[in-house]
């Protein structure tokens, strides 16, 4: 700077500093070039191609983990879905299973036992064979996980799905895998689980490799009691059969993977991907629009018509979302079932959405978006009357409406819910149509509101919802109304016996028949209002010709189109 | 002089101590706790005990003191409950993104704000005077966060004139040595890596750089203002000196005391404006995460960075102690 100059040239001590700053010169240029620039020479893969092959993306957080079992949030499976590949893929552009490394699969008629057989000539990125043997290690892998490896927020999925470990074999869903002979494993369950197959979809089942998994200690997470370290695996050793290896991860900065160029499928125009770590939402937008990112995930509302403006493409997803207003039926007004179905008859759900939610958001009729099974055509619907709705309040005993606490959660962004503020506005004003006058109660979403409405019997009405993982009817309506909850402060046997049944089925078809009887129960009933299948969008740069959006986010980048 | 910053070293013990049990405390009075952070809307009752009990959230408070105390006697910070690595990991390597940001903020401020306090002193009263107060007032009245945005949208967006976020382009394939990105792109020779961190850091920098600059403006001004009419100043005008010899040697100097004294208060405080300033411009440094951590919760990253930022700020209160006998050989430090 030309003023420190000025300011310091004329002290005493001008000498020393003279002589400092020529010392650290000289020094910095002995030094220069004394370290190894480990910088990779140009005209590889990226120079071959017409279009710059290199494909930025801004995550919103560093994956929690690099390796997917010990994973459960979004940026963590976006990046396992580019180095990782499952038994079973997803159909594109639905939430049902299709082949992938397994070619097919024979469940045995008691469903307890399937047969996978796969693909052959696949291997991992560190050049181990993909075959049975590998699959039973890493079935045997997750059963046989110990200590911190089997808290819920660290082994989620397999948690959740699976139920029970090897010291544990009584609630265990899983018993065993035999090997079959190179391309063909046995998978036996100890109990029926008809969601078995779309919930190997998941990138938390997906197939790693045995050499890499013990070469790196990845069950070795122990660290402290206090909080579970990432295993040497986890932190930078991932090993899958996906289209993409890992490269680098600059932890909070930037994860970088590239090309696998032995991938069994197709290579497309993207060879590496960098994702890049911007938190804030308004930063993702921002560095899409100054050119540092070709593209970004969860658009808020409000700047897809800007974006769009300015010539970016917007890439909606299919819903696979729910959002409701959830009723503490605690409270006593609230109980009566008269009074629910004049809430739903008050609600203008087309208007909500036309005026809070993101282009692309399908109404809601039921608990569960329509690619899920059991989605039920034909449910009771409880469609916008003002009117009808002031009879029922008279009817209950409210000819003159009554108060009631509104819970809504501030300052957070979900995909099913990107701005809590302006539903909770536009509902409010809604509900005081009808003379049900509301009284604001917001909180910050974790812990206070989460707390509150999952832990507490003190609330009224409240905004909350769920992103679906894969196809699974359970992970939406059992998740919500299969036990009783202080969320809704509902006892309801039948309902929960029903849900609880459903789950045990092993028929897949059955069970969706089955299903769809339930949501008409849980339509009639009326729990709780469902308001809107909100579908998140992606915003992607001009050179971006084609996306590959999945509703359950099972999006590969080598699909992804360059035009330059 | 040795035996005195052994001596303030000391003092540093039993103030850790202090701060550790108020630290420990008040991260855990917060309410809900790192278990609903982690769940989110999946947890349901059931999970949420499961995970307190397997990290030791529902042992007895003094327990669980004495365990995190335990553990940090042998230098083991924890764990980050958000990433899964040592908490001390995750100072280190955002520290020099940190420091990097600092350092060009320092420059900033110390290099505009003192010439132009003492130029505001000069002409007392004048245009010039009158304008770097109200440029003063404005720097410590505007945010820093404000600032960042405006400061962002202008030169990066509206006039793409310089990066909007981040440390360096992570297309240019840095070899990273000390993780000071500038240095290394000087000492691998990438001086194109150099240039381009270089960059990254202008924004964020000014930005970080307002606040400590208007206070410097204020300090110098008012500082140089009280010393040019001081009587030694008269007496050296009477002797005959020249000007530069007075201006330099005896207004300068001499009024240099008060400003380093707030440089190096301003030094501790660019921290708590890097929290606001890294979050904006997406850069990766100890300031971000730590507002992460807040949001979620996570006691051990709260209670190791809060930790370090005071050692931080102890030991830059130490070296101005000590500069001031460089400055003004009459001072000796005590």
């Amino acid at each position: 700077m030309f003023t420190s100059k000025t300011a310091r040239g004329t002290l005493p001590t001008r000498k020393r500093a003279a002589a400092i700053t020529a010392g650290a010169a000289i020094s910095a240029l002995l030094l220069s070039g004394c370290v190894q620039s480990q910088r990779e020479e140009d005209g590889g893969a990226a120079a071959e191609g017409e279009v710059d092959s290199t494909f930025v993306f801004a995550a919103s957080s560093d994956p929690a983990s690099l390796d997917p079992a010990f994973a459960s949030d979004g940026e963590s499976f976006r990046v396992s879905r580019q180095i990782f590949e499952g038994l079973v893929g997803v159909e594109p552009g639905t939430a049902d299973p299709a082949p992938l490394l397994a070619e097919s699969w024979e469940t045995s008629e008691d469903g307890l036992s399937t047969t996978f057989a796969l693909k052959e000539g696949v291997t991992f990125h560190d050049g181990t064979e993909f075959n049975a043997e590998a699959v039973c290690f890493n079935f045997d892998r997750w059963y046989n996980f110990t200590g911190l490896a089997q808290a819920p927020s660290v082994s989620y999925y397999y948690n959740n799905l699976f139920r029970g470990f090897a010291d544990s074999p009584d609630a265990a869903v899983y018993e065993s895998c035999e090997v079959n002979g190179d391309l063909e494993a046995t998978v036996t369950l100890a109990k029926p689980f008809a969601g078995f197959i779309p919930a190997l979809s998941l990138p938390a089942f997906a197939m790693q490799s045995p050499t890499a998994l013990q070469e790196f200690n990845a069950d070795d997470i122990g660290g402290s009691s206090e909080a579970p370290q990432l295993s040497e695996y986890a932190q930078g050793h991932p090993v899958g059969t996906g289209p993409f290896k890992f490269d680098s991860w600059n932890v909070g900065a930037d994860l970088t993977v590239s090309a696998n160029e032995e991938y069994w499928g197709e290579q497309g125009d993207v060879q590496t991907v960098i994702f890049r770590i911007i938190d804030d939402p308004q930063a993702r937008t921002q560095a899409l629009q100054a050119g540092t990112i070709d593209g970004f995930d969860l658009v808020s509302p409000a700047d897809i018509p800007v974006l769009e403006e300015e010539g970016f493409m917007i890439v909606p997803r299919d819903p696979f979302t729910i959002l409701y207003l959830g009723i503490n039926h605690a409270v006593e007004e609230l109980s009566d079932p008269l009074v629910r179905q004049a809430i739903h008859h008050a609600i203008d759900k087309q208007a909500l959405i036309d005026q809070t939610l993101p282009e692309g958001t399908q109404l809601a009729t039921q608990f569960i978006p329509d690619v899920v099974d059991g989605y039920n055509e034909d449910v009771t619907t409880y469609e916008y009357d003002p009117e009808r709705a002031k009879e029922l309040l008279a009817e209950a005993g409210y000819p003159d409406g009554f108060e009631v606490q509104f819970n809504y959660p501030t300052d957070v962004s979900r995909p099913y819910m990107p701005t809590p503020e302006q539903v909770f506005t536009n509902l409010s004003a809604q509900l005081g149509e009808v003379g049900i006058t509301v009284t604001p109660a917001p909180d910050v979403w974790t812990p206070d509101y989460l707390d509150r409405i999952q832990g507490t019997e003190n609330h009224g009405i409240h905004l909350l919802g769920w992103t679906g993982d894969y196809n699974d009817t359970d992970n939406f309506i059992g998740v919500f109304f299969g036990q009783e909850k202080p969320e809704f402060g509902f006892d309801n046997p039948e309902l929960f016996t029903a849900l609880s049944e459903a789950r045990g089925m092993t028929d897949r078809e059955e069970q969706t028949s089955t299903y769809e009887e339930i949501n008409e129960q849980i339509a009639q009933f009326n729990p709780a209002i469902p308001l809107a299948h909100p579908a998140p969008s992606l915003a992607f740069a001009p050179r971006v010709d084609s996306y590959p959006a999945s509703p359950v986010n099972d999006e590969v980048f080598n699909m992804i189109e360059l035009n330059e | 002089m040795l035996r005195v910053i052994g001596k303030r070293l000391a003092l540093l013990v039993p103030t850790l101590f202090g701060l550790s049990v108020l630290l420990f405390l008040w991260v855990r009075s917060l309410p809900g706790g790192p278990a609903t952070a982690l769940l989110g809307e999946r947890a349901t009752p059931e999970a949420v005990a499961r995970v307190n009990e397997l990290y030791g959230f529902d042992e007895p408070l003094l327990l669980q003191y004495f365990t995190y105390m335990g553990k940090l006697l042998q230098g083991d910070f924890g764990t980050s409950i958000i990433t899964g690595r040592p908490v001390l990991e995750e100072f280190a390597t955002r520290f020099p993104a940190t420091i990097e940001l600092s350092v060009v903020a320092l420059i900033f401020a110390i290099g505009v704000g003192i010439p132009l306090g003492y130029l505001a002193a000069r002409h007392y009263g004048k245009l010039l005077d009158h304008g770097s107060v109200v440029l003063s007032l404005i720097g410590i009245t505007i945010p820093v966060f404000f600032l960042a945005f405006i400061f962002k949208y202008l030169f990066a967006i509206q006039w793409p004139i310089l990066p909007p976020d981040g440390r360096q382009d992570p297309r240019i394939n840095a070899t990273h040595v000390t993780d000071f990105y500038v240095l290394d792109g000087i000492l691998t020779g990438e001086y194109d890596a150099a240039w381009d961190a270089f960059q990254h850091l202008i924004l964020p920098g000014l930005a970080l750089g307002t606040i400590p600059l208007a206070i410097i403006v204020r300090i110098t001004r008012a500082s140089v203002l009280e010393v040019q009419n001081a009587d030694y100043v008269r007496t050296a005008r009477a002797k005959g000196l020249m000007e530069k010899t007075i201006r330099s040697r005896f207004i300068l100097r001499n009024a240099m005391l008060p400003v380093v004294t707030t440089i190096g208060l301003q030094t501790g405080l660019l921290i708590s404006g890097a929290v606001l300033t890294e979050t904006v411009f997406a850069f990766n440094g100890i300031g971000s995460f730590l507002a992460r951590a807040i949001f979620e919760l996570d006691y051990p990253v709260l209670q190791g960075f809060i930790i370090f930022i005071a050692i931080l700020y102890a030991l830059i209160n130490l070296i101005v102690d000590v500069s001031y006998s460089v400055i003004d050989p009459r001072v000796r430090v005590q």
